[in-house]
């Protein structure tokens, strides 16, 4: 019993210090998740959350029945699935590029030069983009009208074109970053296989094919399951800042729609329904996908 | 890829005419000064950087403290420390799942802590990814030292501050700089809980600005409205946005890299 008490008292000084983030967590991250309970109610401010209407399901099933809301995930699907993809293919092949750059120097300076896009906010870069794109004398159409001859694109109206930029400028700012995971991994493998290779007299391709792939397999593993996760996150950020009214049809996605809908509509109920709905399926996908990663390649965080 | 950069920067240092008649290129014509004169004369502008100044100072103290505060504890085995796992996962969860944005608004709305400088930095202050990244940093440290210590008769804390933050320092750095950065750049929680613009920090007065090109919010004097709508003052303040960034980025590259490294360093 003495002991016991003993080793409280010296622990216990271990949860005092968590305590501040304990609270912080409790206030802000799990009673926003008891508010969930919003999304089976008729929410009335006035009301509040213990006065107001259950009404079940019915929030639910609205947001399946209209089209115009099962097209909203859809081009949260579509974006989201464009942007990993393009997201993991150029960041690969920019780190097996860059890798071959034998100056330490000068890559040194491309790897500077490609990561510093990815800690501007996408107000800055959204705010250059709506510039640079624009109908009217922005300077890619004026590049295009008067060095090619082509017809001016709206890039910031129409849907299909509006993808096309959220993709790419997506790949634009991040792809360096998203290097540095994959520069790692080509760091580690041993120069002896290399070596080994060489001396039975593999050119450069076939030690790329037989050793670096393979070798870069299990982190590409990793960083597709985990990218499997956030399918349903089409970039709120980036969306907000580069979208406008004509496009929705093809560029709303579910966390810009909450937001509208939610806080500057005031449909407090049925855009939780939408945020819950949101929140399950990435939970089940975030688990399913760290599960995976596992298995498949023996990756943990913590 | 710079060349976006490059032509917002010479629209900024040209002429009103020239910019507006998008005759600028990569080159400023008619060289001037005047949009970050206009700038800088603006109240608003002077009092959302004001606003971003104080909340990326206090918020990153702050916050740097409460997750340093964190990992240590989290950082000991099971076996010295049984109720490390099931706090691991109360915080982890958080990053798994979430209550959504309305609840979020809801429950900050019923605190009164709307247009306080609080909302920038209370609810965002505990970063469960910063706290996993400086544990396992933490469990890096040989557990000689820690014991050394604590058999020398120091307490917990003190271990802490003499032993394990002198050696981390880099890792410090590192998260202290992720920190800085994603308070500087942080706009959607200013449009969100400051319902009056003047509580605007600058990056949620150039998402209304700029992006949006909603001059209502702002209440500006309709001599200085032709001003703001500018196309080289918009230029300009998107410049000054990016300005600290783009400084400190090229001294403090190593330190901004290794965030992601140190997530990899493990056993």
């Amino acid at each position: 019993m003495r002991m016991k008490v003993s080793k409280w008292k010296k622990t216990i000084i271990l949860d005092i210090m968590l305590a501040p983030a304990l609270i912080l967590t409790l206030i802000f991250s799990y009673i926003p998740m008891a508010g969930l309970v919003m999304a089976f109610q008729n929410y009335k401010p006035a009301l509040g959350m213990t006065g107001s209407q259950w009404i079940g399901l019915d929030h639910f099933e609205f947001l399946f029945s209209i089209p115009e809301n099962i097209q909203l995930i859809w081009n949260t699907l579509i974006i989201a699935g464009m942007k990993m993809a393009a997201n993991l293919i150029v960041p690969f092949i920019f780190a097996l590029l860059l890798n071959e750059i034998r100056r330490i120097f000068f890559r040194r300076m491309v790897q500077t030069i490609v990561y510093m896009p990815h800690f501007l906010s996408w107000v800055l870069v959204g705010g250059i983009l709506i510039d640079l794109l624009a109908q009217n004398g922005g300077l890619v159409n004026q590049t295009l009208t008067s060095v090619f001859g082509m017809k001016p694109i709206f890039f910031m109206g129409d849907g299909d074109w509006f993808r096309f930029v959220v993709v790419v400028s997506d790949v634009w700012k991040e792809f360096g970053f998203n290097t540095i995971v994959f520069l790692a991994a080509l760091a580690g493998i041993n120069p002896s296989l290399y070596e080994a290779a060489e001396a039975d007299g593999a050119g450069r391709w076939q030690q790329t094919w037989a050793i670096t792939m393979p070798s870069m397999l299990p982190i590409t593993i990793v960083v597709g399951t985990l990218a499997l996760g956030s399918i349903l996150n089409g970039g709120f950020d980036q969306i907000f800042n580069l979208y406008n009214a004509l496009v929705f049809d093809k560029g709303d996605i579910i966390d810009t729609f909450v937001y509208r809908y939610g806080i500057i509509g005031g449909k407090f109920s049925f855009s939780t329904a939408v945020g819950l709905f949101k929140s399950i399926v990435s939970l089940v996908l975030i688990v399913m996908a760290y599960r995976m990663a596992y298995k498949l390649a023996n990756y943990r965080i913590f | 890829m710079y060349l976006p950069f490059i032509h917002i920067l010479a629209v900024s240092f040209s002429g009103k005419a020239a910019a507006s008649a998008n005759l600028v290129k990569l080159w400023p014509i008619d060289f001037t000064l005047d949009a970050y004169v206009t700038t800088i004369a603006n109240g608003n502008f002077l009092r959302s950087i004001w606003v971003t100044l104080q909340r990326t100072v206090i918020g990153t103290v702050f916050g740097m403290l409460v997750v340093v505060f964190a990992a240590y504890p989290l950082s000991k085995e099971t076996s010295s420390f049984k109720r490390r796992n099931m706090y691991i996962w109360y915080f982890v969860f958080t990053m798994l799942f979430s209550g959504g944005l309305v609840p979020y608004y809801i429950l900050l709305r019923n605190l009164d802590m709307l247009n306080t400088l609080w909302v920038l930095i209370l609810p965002g202050a505990v970063s469960v990814w910063n706290m996993i990244l400086l544990l396992n940093f933490f469990r890096g440290i040989p557990k000689e030292m820690e014991e050394a210590s604590l058999i020398d008769g120091a307490g917990h804390i003190r271990t802490l501050i003499r032993v394990y933050l002198p050696i981390s320092t880099p890792a410090l750095a590192t998260l202290s700089l992720f920190t800085l950065v994603g308070h500087w750049n942080s706009w959607f929680d200013g449009l969100l809980f400051m319902t009056n613009h003047e509580n605007y920090p600058l990056a949620t007065y150039l998402q209304t600005v700029i992006v949006q090109q909603d001059f209502s919010k702002v209440s500006v004097r309709p001599e200085d409205l032709e001003n703001i709508s500018q196309r080289t003052v918009k230029a300009a303040q998107i410049f000054i946005g990016m300005a600290p960034i783009l400084l400190l980025y090229p001294f403090l590259q190593r330190f901004f890299v290794k965030g992601i490294v140190l997530g990899a360093v493990k056993e």
